[in-house]
């Protein structure tokens, strides 16, 4: 307790949670949708290889593409249907994008492929476990959607001495962790144990939870008993739950800029992930369904549902009695982070925790923004410590260097500083489109390089090229030599040409 | 309904400009009761008249500049200016010195920079500054407090200050209610002893100055309530005021120079409560960064101290406020915070 007193979480807010609307709903199986689509990318990397062709009938948890490259990931059925379509479908992305998707017609029926877990990993090779996490397709169900494989192999020489797993869930609305660690707190610490054996055990293994959630803290302590998996309670504030910000609470390290957390010997793992890495494990499963939260005040039924991968938000939408007059906009995600959507199509991935349909009472249209008066709150609350309203300056004025300067790249875009701006003014979104802008000119810079580098190197071919052919052509013909039949006057204009050319 | 985009985060926190601005001038309440007791209606009237002129300027300027003066007028910034030099003109001062002070606060202070957000300098203290300079005899002229000495008169009743505020059908007053407020007559008398001057003078009250330590105790609630909504932080407040305290301290207490006036005398007369809470905790023309506002309150606190002391004006809120806007960008640029998972800075530069 001590330390977390010295571990304080420095600045941050409180919005109101809002969890009440959806904590308490169990988690219950979704019903089915027609049409599942299945993104091939749904992760960082190449996309996978589809094995299966259009009209192929597959069954629950067969392997329907297989990964390409190191990042890249398989993608499963996740239930018995007809492969109907290989086509690019709108995916959860903040920019609406498209990519390419398996389309599967659900047959109803739900015949699954029988699975082999492992009873007793701690018997099992760690190369052959993580084979298995990787054949499972699990995958950083928080945020990036990370290969959960490749995060678990060790890069650097250091060996892992804390393991989190991240139950703070401290984005308002979102209750799916919390409904997951209430209800299968012993998978939840089994995996954690999974991961700690992957891990060499570390010296600490912590499941970290926010205050606010009681019920799950108690059967999280309830299973943990007897084991090295110790259970802590943080101080609920908004963004704990990030990793940077939960490294700094559970061990008092601060992660410096442009380090991964395996550098100072810490790993982050999801609640979420942790439990599909147990699944993997012990039974055997591919990665098919995932817990979302569906709330908001224009949802009927706010609740905690078992997904299929690939379900259309729509569906979830109808099953839940979402009021379309009500609502304000859709959004995937909690309200701090979560992105909006224009498409009710898009379907259910890995790191898709929650679909929130607020009404317009709720979530009303942004106001207008006022001058900034530098009250300095956004300062005050930035828990990265930057200084948002001289960010906010710099990138309306796109001064790029200062940008940089003052730390643009460490925002980490909890949206803390627009939360608290007096003047209502979007600072976030001046911060991306600033990134994007920085992104978008180093790209620019680096073309101009290789552009610059490749013109170069033709200039010297065609130098030495030339310098060649003046060496072949010295002895000159004489001029009645230049109108023998030997000579070849192909040549002489091809050589013409060249120089034109250049 | 149609789905649209809107940037995360979806959610804010209440309240905005606005409603801050209104709780900055909920907190003056204190004070101008305080004022008013003691001085009479005038300072009512004064705020009265300079808030309508801000508006009208206020809505002049934005025309000149097109921008929409409803979504302006709406954050209450230019009633907030009217209102803070209200309350620091002499209570009868005449109806043409309160236009003047608005209308140079508001549109030259204010608009010429480009308005809220991005005038270097507190509009009200520049106004206030260019009256002081401009019109010394009447910006000067302060009413005695009310029951001062035996035998005088009764302060004005609302008609007669404002008649004499706003002299239509009759001339002004004779001038016969005012006298100097206890930061002159401590100027004027710097040679003497301690019990020749505030000892024996009523003019210096029970602990600060006569009326004033209670307009000074107004504000200091005011100024506690507003603290205590988290309108500004303690920093500022607390650097100016422990300044102060602390000069006092060793040159009234330690170094035995009674002229100089106690701890007690520098807060609670003339403008110093109004200034630690309304006046350099405007967040446009202060610093930002934490650390800086600590700095900006100590040499605002520390310029009052030697200017009271050792300088020519009685009073010396508004000129330290104006010096230290002017520093206000430098303090910013070198108390930065360290950023988190950025190496100190010293760090850096052994680094480079």
């Amino acid at each position: 307790m001590l330390n977390n007193l010295f571990n304080r979480l420095r600045g941050g807010i409180h919005p109101p949670d809002q969890k009440q609307m959806s904590a308490e709903q169990p988690i219950t199986l979704m019903p089915f949708a027609d049409r599942l689509i299945l993104p091939l990318s749904q992760h960082i990397g190449t996309p996978a290889h589809p094995v299966v062709k259009v009209g192929d009938k597959v069954l629950g948890g067969q392997l329907l593409a297989e990964p390409d490259g190191h990042f890249s990931l398989p993608v499963h059925a996740p239930t018995s249907g007809v492969v109907i379509a290989f086509e690019d479908h709108r995916v959860p992305h903040p920019s609406n994008l498209t990519a390419p998707c398996l389309i599967l017609a659900v047959d109803g029926d739900h015949l699954t492929l029988e699975q082999e877990g492992f009873d007793n990993f701690e018997q099992v090779s760690k190369q052959e476990l993580l084979n298995k996490i990787r054949g499972c397709g699990i995958a950083g169900m928080g945020g990036a959607g990370f290969p959960t494989d490749a995060k678990l192999k060790p890069r650097s020489n250091k060996a892992i001495e804390t393991l989190i797993i991240n139950g703070m869930e401290c984005e308002p609305y979102i209750t799916a962790d919390d409904r997951l660690m209430r209800e299968h707190a012993d998978d939840v610490v089994t995996g954690a144990r999974i991961l700690a054996y992957l891990l060499d055990y570390p010296k600490r293994c912590v499941i970290a939870v926010e205050d606010n959630k009681p019920e799950a803290v108690a059967m999280l302590r309830l299973a943990a008993a007897g084991s090295q998996v110790e259970v802590a309670e943080f101080p609920t504030k908004y963004p704990s739950g990030s990793e940077k910000q939960l490294i700094q609470l559970v061990t008092g390290k601060k992660l410096p800029t442009g380090k991964l957390p395996s550098d100072i010997g810490v790993m982050v793992q999801n609640i979420t992930t942790t439990v599909g890495v147990y699944r993997a494990i012990i039974q055997g499963k591919p990665m098919g369904a995932r817990v979302t939260t569906v709330t908001g005040k224009a949802i009927a039924r706010p609740g905690n549902y078992k997904v299929l991968m690939g379900t259309p938000v729509a569906h979830l939408l109808k099953e839940t009695g979402y009021d379309e007059s009500k609502s304000s906009r859709l959004i995937l995600g909690g309200p701090m982070m979560g992105f909006t959507i224009t498409d009710a199509q898009v379907p259910i991935i890995k790191t898709s925790n929650c679909v929130l349909a607020p009404s317009l009472e709720e979530f009303p249209d942004p106001p207008v923004p006022q001058a900034c008066i530098r009250c300095g709150k956004c300062a005050q609350v930035c828990p990265m410590q930057l200084l948002p309203q001289q960010l906010y300056w710099y990138a309306r004025s796109r001064d790029q260097e200062k940008l940089q300067r003052y730390h643009l790249f460490d925002c980490i875009e909890c949206g803390s500083c627009a939360y608290a701006c007096t003047s209502n003014i979007p600072l976030v979104h001046y911060f991306r489109a600033a990134k994007g802008d920085i992104r978008t000119r180093q790209q620019q810079q680096q073309a101009a390089a290789s552009a610059k580098l490749r013109h170069e190197k033709r200039v010297a071919r065609k130098e030495a090229l030339q310098a060649e052919r003046d060496a072949k052509r010295k002895p000159r013909p004489k001029p009645d030599q230049a109108m023998d039949k030997n000579t070849e006057p192909g040549k002489i204009i091809a050589s013409t040409t060249e120089t034109i050319e250049s | 309904m149609t789905l649209i985009n809107i940037s995360s985060p979806h959610v804010a926190s209440d309240g905005d400009a606005g409603s801050m601005m209104r709780l900055v001038l909920l907190a003056t309440l204190p004070g101008l009761l305080m004022l008013t007791y003691w001085f009479g209606w005038g300072s009512l009237i004064n705020i009265i008249w300079a808030v309508l002129l801000a508006l009208v300027f206020e809505t002049l300027s934005l025309l000149l500049r097109g921008r929409p003066v409803g979504f302006y007028l709406k954050d209450y910034s230019a009633v907030l200016t009217g209102v803070l030099l209200g309350l620091a003109l002499p209570p009868l001062a005449p109806w043409w010195v309160t236009l003047v002070g608005v209308g140079f606060a508001i549109i030259i202070a204010k608009h010429f920079f480009g308005g809220l957000g991005h005038n270097p300098f507190n509009p009200a203290m520049v106004g206030y500054v260019v009256l002081l300079i401009s019109f010394p005899v009447e910006m000067t002229s302060w009413v005695a407090p009310r029951d001062l000495v035996d035998g005088q008169p009764a302060l004005l009743s609302f008609s007669e200050s404002f008649f004499q505020i706003f002299p239509v059908l009759t001339q002004p007053l004779v001038d016969g209610y005012t006298m100097a407020t206890a930061l002159d007559l401590f100027k004027q008398h710097q040679g003497d002893l301690i019990h020749q001057s505030v000892g024996v003078r009523a003019a210096f009250g029970y602990f600060g100055a006569a009326g004033w330590e209670w307009v000074n105790l107004g504000y200091l609630v005011g100024g506690l309530f507003l603290l205590y909504r988290r309108v500004f932080t303690w920093h500022a407040p607390l650097g100016m005021l422990g300044a102060l305290l602390l000069l006092s301290l060793i040159f009234h207490g330690l170094l035995n120079i009674d002229s100089i006036g106690s701890p007690l005398f520098h807060w609670f007369s003339g403008a110093t409560m109004l200034g630690a809470f309304f006046i350099i905790t405007d967040p446009v023309t202060s610093a930002t960064s934490l650390k800086g506002r600590l700095l900006y309150g100590i040499a605002i606190g520390s310029l009052i101290f030697v200017i009271r002391s050792w300088g020519n004006y009685p009073d010396a809120v508004a000129f330290s406020v104006l010096l230290m806007n002017f520093a206000a960008p430098f303090l910013d640029y070198y108390t930065q915070p360290r950023s988190f998972g950025q190496a100190a800075i010293y760090a850096r530069k052994e680094k480079d």
